[in-house]
């Protein structure tokens, strides 16, 4: 097992679904796949995506919803089984 | 009205907190937890805090606005643009609270910030608008009836999209199936919203807004602004008055716009936007702006007219003091927007301390701003660091001054558009004023192109 960090490439506000009437991209214990959207960064108006690097399951998100989160900072732990 | 609140921030709470001050009246700011340390917090009267630093923890807050006006003794609110700037329920909310809104009525607000109503107001004046699908269609079968009706070519437009993706050009209802498919298709990609919308194709189109100033009795326009040159519907670069545009056109839309702010008696500053056809010059009222924008110093640059100064004291129940016969333009004007975002990277954000910041000055340029060095652009706002706008008598002589101020601009220690701006300012196509509304993503698309080929 080989857990992997998400970070985010960019600081600002995070979130972890498209928009507050939406469920979640991803909850913990979820599988996701490479590339796969994990979470957005709300920056200066603009929403950048937050991708999973690697496919696995989302262990836990280290980052609440509507935190603030800084450049290069992880925002989740997935494991690759691996 | 003798203590403004400004619920707003950056470079336009510094534009209006020197209107209130030229005006002999106090200004008061409010300003999140991000922004302690920023430019409008210090020039006004006093300032209050009035929350964290996301702006709907903040600047969005009606309730926190509203009380911070109580307890500093405001007796007005004007809300700038952006945030609460076209929210009938703020400007409700500050009358209920016994104060002047500087702005138009709730009601006002309201009205033009529907898109159907508003186009209803439109008709009612004769008013052209640009034929089409109202909203948008079930289908391909509801987009076919809509062409049908208003003729071929047309466009199907992303109804979730802006700026020039998405958009298909139809020549006739043997193709139209295929594109509505392939348009629906591009639209859920690129916007996650596959929805479209049929228009009367203008390929050669430009977008020309026209200022305008009411008392609720009485409206006045201070003539047109240019304002095509948009990146994704941001605007990049605005100037007036509109270069090759048709005098019939230019009478026409002044006209038109005065028609629907009388129509509605109007009040305050306010901006009505056109598409104008340039090959025809028919023109087609889009919407109206019910708040002062981003670009208004350049119609200030040319009339003489400080438009901000006009709303408070229209405001403060004074009416109209100017007539149409008082406004008399001169020369040309040009605005820079200044952005902290990186042209090399898609545009890409660019939060970051400012290290070094120099501003251009000397004979009519006018640098709106809150950038100083030592200030910090944080992740939580839009990026507008600036804007530089340069007077001159003639289009060409405001070019090269545009050239010689964004020249002595530098800002060191975030990514700004400058360089950008030098290169668009050096192009043929804008030195002749030969461009429509989708010329500067072309161009933005080309040179990134070329780089990426070098």
């Amino acid at each position: 097992m080989a857990d992997h960090e998400v970070v985010t490439p960019v600081p600002g506000t995070f979130y972890r679904s498209p928009d507050p009437e939406s469920a979640p991209f991803k909850s913990e214990g979820d599988t996701v796949v490479a590339g796969e959207t994990i979470g957005v960064v709300e920056i200066m108006k603009n929403f950048q995506h937050v991708d999973a690097q690697v496919s696995g399951t989302v262990l836990r998100f280290l980052v609440e919803n509507e935190g603030f989160v800084a450049a290069g900072q992880p925002v989740a732990v997935v494991d690759d089984g691996a | 009205m003798k203590r403004v609140l400004v619920a707003n921030r950056g470079e336009i709470a510094v534009r209006i907190i020197r209107a209130v001050h030229d005006l002999g009246l106090e200004a008061v700011s409010v300003y999140s937890e991000a922004d302690r340390q920023a430019p409008h917090v210090r020039m006004a009267d006093a300032a209050v805090l009035i929350g964290a630093p996301p702006a709907g923890r903040s600047y969005l807050d009606i309730d926190a606005i509203i009380e911070a006006a109580r307890t500093s003794a405001a007796d007005g609110v004007h809300p700038g643009y952006g945030f609460l700037a076209e929210r009938a329920d703020f400007a409700t909310a500050v009358e209920d609270a016994c104060l002047r809104y500087v702005g138009p009525t709730p009601e006002q607000i309201a009205l033009m910030g529907d898109k159907a109503r508003a186009r209803g107001v439109a008709d009612d004046v004769g008013v052209a608008t640009i034929p089409g699908s109202d909203g948008a269609v079930a289908d391909a079968d509801e987009a076919a009836a809509v062409a049908a009706e208003i003729g071929y070519p047309v466009a199907l437009k992303a109804a979730g999209g802006g700026g020039g993706r998405g958009i298909r050009i139809v020549h006739d209802e043997a193709t139209l199936y295929d594109q509505y498919k392939t348009a629906s298709r591009e639209a859920s990609g690129a916007f996650n919203d596959g929805r479209i919308y049929v228009e009367r194709l203008i390929a050669d189109a430009r977008h020309v807004e026209v200022q305008v100033l009411g008392d609720g009795k009485r409206t006045i326009h201070l003539h047109e602004r240019e304002c095509s040159l948009q990146r994704r519907r941001q605007k990049v670069l605005e100037e007036t008055p509109a270069p090759r545009l048709a005098e019939a056109t230019r009478v026409g839309i002044h006209e038109a716009s005065i028609a629907l702010c009388d129509r509605i008696g109007y009040r305050s500053a306010g901006t009505v936007e056109f598409l104008v056809d340039a090959t025809s010059g028919d023109f087609f009222f889009i919407e109206m702006n019910t708040r002062i924008q981003v670009e208004h110093p350049i119609t200030e640059a040319i009339t003489g007219v400080d438009i901000i100064a006009q709303q408070l004291r229209i405001a403060a129940g004074e009416p109209l003091g100017l007539r149409q016969s008082d406004i008399t333009p001169r020369g040309c004007a040009i605005e820079l927007r200044i952005n902290a975002e990186d042209p090399d990277n898609d545009f890409m954000p660019s939060p970051g301390p400012l290290t070094r910041v120099v501003l251009p000055a000397g004979p009519w340029v006018r640098v709106d701003t809150w950038m100083e060095a030592g200030g910090e652009v944080t992740p939580f706002y839009d990026s507008l660091l600036g804007k530089v706008i340069v007077w001159a008598p003639d289009r060409d002589i405001a070019l090269a001054r545009a050239r010689r101020a964004l020249d002595e601009l530098d800002v060191e220690g975030v990514k700004t558009t400058k360089a950008m701006l030098v290169t668009l300012l050096a192009q043929e196509w804008f030195a002749t004023a030969e461009f429509n509304t989708g010329t500067l993503e072309r161009w933005l698309e080309e040179t990134a192109n070329g780089r990426a080929g070098a």
